[in-house]
């Protein structure tokens, strides 16, 4: 909740300087702020509830439809996106981009196609929806961004998708009431351990009216993180006890299986 | 019944793997190898990252071979002496060959170097072995002694200096080419994350003249001792050894191994090296496959470093 308040500080000072009409307030809530990762975890989801509260207690512009964008973005990962290519009669790899930093999760969920939401200058700016969210790539000596159909940007959105790690939905958000809203945030088997930022953002008549800001994390628990932690900590203990276990494996079996 | 693997973070059906554990258990029971050359290729198939299924197969080597060089040991048909002989040029092969893993990595060709070398290597292999077989077949029938006596046969090899005395083996060969093929086989196992008995066997066979008897267990031993070494490597350095699914790897290999090994023992030398020789074969034509025929997708992400 602190943290909640601290997004809400942070945002509007700024918010009354672009809006000083009127400001409206998002409050929302998740319904987990930690996943655990288990010997069973199969994926999961997370639900997100909020409300838009008008400033003043007269009540919401009237004038004014409430649209929404959720973003949700996993634990930063470089990662290299191959293409191959028919070299003497071989298939191998000839050419690359390395995709810096780039989110290994990431779901965008609105309540309406982008596009109607607000238009592309606004969308660009705010990076809201796949095609506007920055995705740094290595271009030469540079890191940049490149055009929306770019192949190499088109073709790793795609399998990040195929993975569903990368999620588009837009109508991912729900308004069960003009001003109360609820969006499912999928996260599938293979969502890798970290934080995960929740963004909110509230548009009006194609303008930015608002965010709010939530996060919640992905853990491993009981064994899982025991074996994890033990991988990672004491690499040298947890090769030896691994080919200790495997040698007292094959042992029982021969005793097992003995048949003199 | 999925469960989740913690070093390969992704759920897995329990039941598959175990199955996959017990056939290739079994082939490996059956022929007296690792399997590793199945194993990897398998596990990468269902979704868990190339240097954690080398790391993993690695320990899952280890168990089967350990079972089965413990009951060689109990028939006292291991040439000790002979393994550790090999396993000398194997430390230096290993060293030099994951040299080389890094320096394909950085040039980032080692996806297709791997494959051609798999390729290469159970093409050559697998053919060798059909032919050999086939005619100690041919020979077989035509009723002329299956084994053409060998005791005698001298080859280059036998001419090289730094003899020794290998009694268990009864052989009395020169050092050089013992190291020759530890080394070549260390450098395999460490670029194809193959334990490398199926290419270790023959070569104990044709080249050093090693008898049937002993062959097995040496090269189980020899086996035991890298994969655990291996393992031991991969987890101190990479942290991509995933016990969880080791250890359900190895449960099914052992018991797979044990049914296989019955299997191989009413099967006669000729028959079972032709069965192995095409299966070595297959995997081959499979590689070569997967290299020739256009990919459904020409496009692939991978992590950089590590998995």
């Amino acid at each position: 909740m602190t943290r909640l308040l601290a997004a809400l500080a942070a945002v509007l000072p700024a918010l009354v300087a672009a809006a000083p009409a009127a400001a409206e307030q998002l409050v929302i809530s998740i319904s987990r702020h930690q996943v655990m990762v288990n010997s069973s975890f199969d994926g999961t989801s997370i639900v997100l509830f909020g409300t838009v509260e008008p400033d003043s207690p007269g009540g919401r512009r009237q004038s004014v439809s409430y649209d929404l964008v959720t973003t949700i973005t996993g634990p930063r990962q470089t990662l290299v996106t191959r293409r191959k290519e028919r070299v003497l009669g071989i298939w191998a790899n000839v050419a690359g981009r390395t995709f810096v930093n780039v989110p290994t999760y990431l779901a965008v969920l609105a309540n309406r196609p982008f596009n109607t939401i607000a238009n592309p200058e606004t969308l660009r700016r705010n990076q809201v929806g796949m095609d506007y969210i920055l995705l740094p790539q290595q271009i030469g000596p540079d890191v940049a961004d490149v055009v929306r159909d770019d192949p190499f940007r088109v073709n790793f959105i795609r399998l990040k998708n195929e993975h569903r790690l990368y999620l588009q939905e837009p109508n991912g958000v729900t308004f069960l009431t003009p001003t109360v809203f609820r969006a499912g945030i999928v996260l599938p088997a293979i969502s890798p351990v970290g934080n995960y930022d929740v963004d909110v953002k509230l548009f009006g008549n194609g303008a930015l009216l608002t965010r709010a800001t939530s996060a919640f994390e992905i853990v491993k628990v009981g064994f899982e993180q025991f074996v994890a932690t033990a991988a990672r900590d004491h690499g040298l203990l947890y090769g030896l006890a691994a080919a200790m276990m495997a040698v007292f494996t094959g042992w029982f079996a021969s005793v097992v299986f003995r048949r003199d | 019944m999925q469960i989740y693997l913690p070093i390969a973070d992704l759920p897995v059906n329990i039941f598959l793997v175990l199955g996959m554990g017990l056939a290739v258990g079994f082939i490996s029971g059956m022929f007296g190898i690792g399997g590793g050359f199945l194993m990897t290729p398998l596990l990468i198939f269902i979704g868990v990252s190339p240097a954690v299924a080398v790391a993993s197969v690695a320990s899952h080597i280890a168990a089967s071979s350990c079972s089965g060089a413990i009951s060689y040991w109990r028939r006292n048909a291991i040439d000790l002496a002979l393994a550790l002989m090999l396993l000398a040029g194997g430390i230096l092969g290993t060293a030099v060959g994951i040299w080389l893993f890094a320096v394909l990595r950085a040039l980032d060709q080692l996806d297709l170097t791997i494959g051609l070398s798999y390729v290469v290597l159970l093409g050559v292999v697998g053919v060798l072995m059909i032919t050999e077989s086939v005619r100690a077949i041919i020979r077989e029938q035509q009723g002329k002694p299956t084994t053409p006596r060998r005791g005698g046969a001298h080859t280059w090899v036998h001419g090289l200096p730094l003899k020794m005395r290998f009694k268990r083996s009864k052989i009395y060969v020169s050092a050089i080419p013992v190291w020759g093929i530890g080394f070549l086989i260390g450098f395999i196992g460490a670029i194809l994350g193959i334990g490398g008995g199926f290419i270790l066997v023959p070569m104990l066979i044709y080249f050093l003249r090693v008898p049937t008897a002993t062959v097995l267990g040496t090269s189980m031993v020899l086996t035991l001792i890298t994969m655990a070494s291996a393992t031991v490597m991969h987890a101190a350095t990479n942290h991509l050894v995933d016990a969880v699914l080791a250890l359900i790897l190895m449960v099914g290999g052992v018991i797979g191994a044990q049914f296989g090994a019955r299997a191989g023992q009413n099967m006669r030398g000729e028959r079972l090296r032709l069965l192995l020789g095409l299966l070595v074969f297959a995997v081959g034509l499979r590689f070569a496959f997967q290299l020739v025929v256009q990919p459904d997708d020409l496009y692939s992400v991978r992590l950089i470093g590590g998995g």
